[in-house]
């Protein structure tokens, strides 16, 4: 069983509150760290044996139908061991 | 004169928009979000709410329900559409009309009474109001927030396709966030302001 993972983020021109947000509380309980923070979506997709590459241009299809906005996100799509 | 309501599963406004076809003078039809059948309405409201509860992202899985590929088709060949709320998201993820919406700044859930312009009342949802009228209808979103490219923008702007809302290519795909159909009376609503709306629909259809 393989996982493929697909991570979603908003594009670096949108405004992200919740990304703002989070970057806001860091600081109120210590963590200095951050100068920002941008909030994404990951999702997990398992199947059954190694990925082939139509499957994987398949799942590049829905990220972009479904699992994304073009208007607003960029997506990844990789394979996690 | 057919004016149907869309309930997908968590849509809520979909009883006042049916009241307010109906003072407006046209038939109201409820159409299903799980039945591949327009019931040979005229025209199409996508009212607000939560529908799929919102998940993945606000109109997205909505978009793909049976009733929305006729919608789709429907609306490219003329067919008047309104999308309030979360049907005016479900517009955007539909690529009925372009640009997304987005969470609000500072994450605030916001619900007010909101003054709107009248900008462009050559549309089949804005032609009983005068061009430039003020109205006060209730608004009530937690993702209200346009985004589209620059490019996107000025060709909204150059086309008229802004109303302090933003409207489809031809006027009859129309959306914006905040209620007409909870501003038809005085005693509930801030106004009897929104009824404009739905009278405007029939103009458009006689014409």
């Amino acid at each position: 069983m393989a996982k493929i993972v697909v991570d979603v983020m908003l594009k670096p021109e949108i405004l992200d509150p919740q990304g703002n947000a989070v970057a806001s509380a860091l600081p109120r309980l210590g963590f200095n760290f951050a100068k920002a923070v941008r909030q994404g979506k990951r999702f997990e997709i398992e199947i059954d044996g190694e990925p082939t590459a139509a499957q994987l241009a398949e799942v590049e299809k829905a990220a972009e139908v479904l699992l994304s906005n073009p208007v607003i996100e960029n997506f990844v799509v990789r394979v996690e061991k | 004169m057919r004016v149907g309501v869309i309930t997908f599963p968590g849509t809520l406004d979909d009883r006042d928009a049916a009241r307010a076809v109906v003072i407006g003078g046209a038939e109201a039809v409820s159409l299903w979000h799980g039945n591949a059948d327009l019931k040979s309405v005229d025209a199409v409201i996508l009212p607000g709410g939560f529908s799929y509860g919102d998940y993945l992202r606000c109109g997205a899985i909505s978009r793909f329900a049976p009733v929305m590929q006729l919608v789709i088709d429907a609306a490219n060949k003329g067919m008047p559409v309104l999308g309030i709320c979360n049907g005016f998201q479900v517009l955007c993820e539909s690529h009925l009309l372009p640009g997304a919406l987005t969470r609000n700044s500072d994450l605030h859930f916001l619900c007010r009474d909101q003054e709107i312009e009248i900008v462009n009342n050559q549309t089949a949802w804005t032609s009983s109001f005068k061009q430039g009228e003020q109205i006060v209808i209730p608004l009530k979103n937690g993702e209200g927030s346009f985004q589209c490219d620059d490019q996107t923008l000025a060709m909204l702007e150059g086309e008229g396709r802004v109303i302090a809302r933003y409207v489809g290519e031809k006027g009859n795909v129309v959306g914006l966030m905040p209620h007409p159909e909870h501003a038809i009376n005085e005693l509930t609503g801030p106004s009897a302001q929104g009824l404009g709306f739905f009278t405007s629909i029939l103009n458009a259809m006689v014409k």
